[in-house]
């Protein structure tokens, strides 16, 4: 078992066999995402309220999602990287970073977006968006610290730690702004989630969901790829792909 | 194990009383940060009075971040952090014992000072009893959570900024909650809730921060 | 006593070295050879469970140090390049706060018979900032002496120290290894060991990474 596991996740191993997944993500994530957005953008009713600015919730929502998401992933491969020593788990948290900085930067701005026609200003200080905006410090630490260390093996150890210490954090961090946030806004601030989603609504929203978790399957192979690469870079199996060319 | 951790924290007290100079420079930081406040607005006392909690706790939670280069800096740079790592004791106790050691010297200077702060931004005196019980709960969990981070960049060379970049988002519920507590108080409101939550996070923070702390030491070491 | 089973160690992508197997006996004493940057330090931190191995194992009586560690610990010392010396405490406090993280608390005139050894008698209470070099490695000397520890593991021991206290360093270990103790050591300075002694040599085999 200890050997089977230890052979699909040496990087050349994975090296080879990821190639064509990521073909496979990309175009699903694009037919998902495409009908997703035709869904919501063309076919689901404007909201009662906000007519239809509320309709960059299909970008909003599923990005928040993932940026959470992604930074569960980056912790428990981390965490796997650090107590079995597998490298290829490193490699998939590095690469996660960036990537699920990307997502919580993108439902930032489009959180800022949207606030604009609701609330009249591009940034309150709503609890969700400062959330996201915690959580999207903590990943910049997080690639901070892995690009400050230069030993490799130590710096991938130290970050995952950062990433699991944040994710023990994330809950409390989220509880205390929400808190925070009841106390200084009430009610005054609509909440982004609706109870009751009419239902041509919730399926774009579920297809986006799915979308961008195929878009981050295929991101983040792309990357760990390089991440192989780079990192094996003296290592015989690199040098024979190289020699291949 | 008890006999270790007593006998590392009075090292660690002893090497600071050496340095006494150093030992009031947090504290110094501390209440000038405050000053600047009242410098940058009109003081009257109605302003100072409401943005009294979160100046206070902004500035503590600055102090303690300035602070925590010397909690492993020294003993990474004079090689006796490897002796530390080689001691027959738990490593979790010896982080805790240099802790506390941070803390007492921090910490509970933050703690003392507070109330001539508390009569600098014209906080009632209700308000200056909360603020003294939470900064006692929330100053450890500041040393606590900040070992974690000490003790991953340690080895990196100008890791201040750093430092404060990864340790800075985990103060906020701390941050909240403390500034909260005093807040609430100044308005002659009960802050049970407040302290319980402070306390909790204590609790957890004693209970898992050393535990990292060590794991980031011996990452640290393998370099 | 201790047992190296096929260590590897990669440094900066570099293979230091791999399949590195040698045992350690009672009364052995043992020098680790090879050029700088051939991996005699990591191979030390290795072995004191400072470092982890790329691959292999480090065995004290039989069972993995992580398995052993506080037993290992309590009879283990290791000194490596730093001198571990606290300017601001005086040298018999710095000697104590060695022996604390061993907790060993020895009585005073112990530690000043000790000091005396290393030739710091009447500098007891003379603060670290205060002491040369080579004075701070003796201090390091007497923590060995005193550590009541079977394996010695001394990198560069000899580093700063003057004639006398490279003559002091080589009767200390004949005389742990009269007494059964173990020494693993590397150094670049000649060290005139009038004893049978056996070494591991580290080649230049430093190079850019050949495994898979």
């Amino acid at each position: 078992m200890w050997k089977w596991i230890q052979r699909f996740s040496s990087p050349k191993y994975f090296y080879s066999m990821s190639a064509p997944l990521i073909t496979w993500f990309s175009i699903a994530a694009l037919l998902t995402g495409l009908y997703g957005l035709y869904l919501g953008l063309f076919v689901a009713p404007p909201d009662y309220q906000q007519g239809e600015s509320y309709r960059i919730i299909f970008i909003h929502v599923p990005a928040a999602w993932m940026s959470l998401f992604i930074y569960m992933v980056m912790a428990v491969s981390a965490a796997i990287g650090i107590i079995w020593q597998i490298r290829l788990a490193d490699m998939v948290a590095a690469a996660s970073a960036p990537i699920g900085a990307s997502f919580a930067f993108l439902a930032l701005v489009t959180g800022a977006l949207w606030g604009k026609p609701m609330w009249g200003a591009y940034w309150v200080w709503d609890a969700r968006l400062t959330s996201e905006l915690i959580l999207l410090f903590l990943y910049l630490g997080y690639m901070a610290l892995q690009s400050a260390i230069e030993d490799q093996r130590s710096a991938d150890k130290a970050s995952g730690l950062l990433a699991i210490v944040g994710v023990v954090n994330i809950p409390i961090i989220h509880y205390s702004v929400e808190w925070w946030n009841t106390l200084h806004q009430g009610a005054t601030v609509a909440k982004f989630d609706k109870p009751s989603m009419h239902i041509d609504m919730l399926i774009p929203l579920l297809l986006m969901a799915v979308a961008f978790k195929l878009l981050y399957a295929a991101l983040v192979l792309v990357r760990a790829r390089n991440e192989a690469l780079y990192r094996d870079r003296n290592r015989r199996w690199v040098r024979e792909l190289i020699e291949k060319l | 194990m008890l006999k270790a951790y007593y006998h590392l924290l009075v090292r660690d007290l002893r090497l600071a009383l050496r340095n006494r100079h150093e030992l009031a420079n947090p504290l110094i930081f501390f209440v000038l940060v405050v000053t600047l406040f009242p410098l940058a607005v009109t003081p009257t006392s109605e302003a100072l009075r409401a943005m009294a909690p979160g100046v206070i706790w902004v500035s503590a939670l600055l102090a303690v971040l300035l602070s925590l280069d010397r909690l492993f800096k020294q003993d990474y740079d004079d090689g006796s952090l490897d002796q530390l790592m080689l001691s027959p004791n738990p490593l979790m106790i010896l982080v805790l014992a240099k802790v506390s050691a941070h803390w007492l010297l921090t910490g509970l200077p933050l703690v003392i000072i507070a109330p001539l702060l508390g009569l600098f931004m014209s906080l009632p005196s209700e308000a200056v009893t909360v603020l003294i019980y939470s900064l006692l709960l929330g100053t450890p969990v500041l040393s606590l959570v900040g070992a974690i981070g000490v003790s991953l960049t340690v080895a990196v060379n100008r890791g201040g900024v750093l430092l404060s970049l990864i340790i800075l988002p985990l103060y906020i519920p701390i941050l909240i909650f403390g500034a909260n507590a005093v807040d609430v108080a100044s308005d002659g409101l009960p802050v049970t809730g407040q302290l319980l939550f402070l306390g909790a996070v204590l609790a957890l923070a004693l209970s898992l921060a050393p535990l990292a702390t060590s794991v980031a030491l011996r990452i640290t070491a393998a370099r | 006593m201790l047992e190296i089973q096929s260590l590897e160690c990669v440094r900066d992508d570099r293979l230091l070295f791999s399949g590195l197997s040698f045992t350690v006996a009672e009364a052995q004493v043992l020098q680790i050879e090879g050029p700088n940057g051939s991996g005699k330090t990591s191979l030390l931190r290795i072995i004191c469970g400072l470092r982890q191995a790329e691959a292999g194992k480090v065995l004290w009586q039989g069972e993995s140090i992580t398995a052993s560690r506080e037993d290992y610990y309590a009879n283990m010392v290791y000194i490596g390049h730093l001198p571990c010396i606290k300017g601001d405490l005086t040298v018999l406090e710095n000697v104590r706060a060695l022996l604390d993280t061993r907790s060993l608390s020895l009585s005073t005139t112990e530690i000043e018979g000790a000091l005396a050894k290393v030739g710091l008698a009447t500098y007891e209470d003379v603060q670290g900032k205060a002491l040369s070099s080579g004075q701070r490695r003796r201090i390091l000397l007497a923590f060995v002496e005193l550590s009541r520890a079977k394996l010695w593991i001394l990198d560069e021991p000899l580093t700063a120290l003057d004639v006398q206290g490279v003559a002091l360093m080589e009767s200390m270990i004949l005389d742990h290894k009269r007494a059964g103790g173990s020494v693993v050591f590397t150094t670049h300075h000649g060290m005139q060991l009038d004893c049978e002694m056996s070494s591991v040599q580290l080649g230049r085999k430093a190079r850019l990474q050949g495994v898979e």
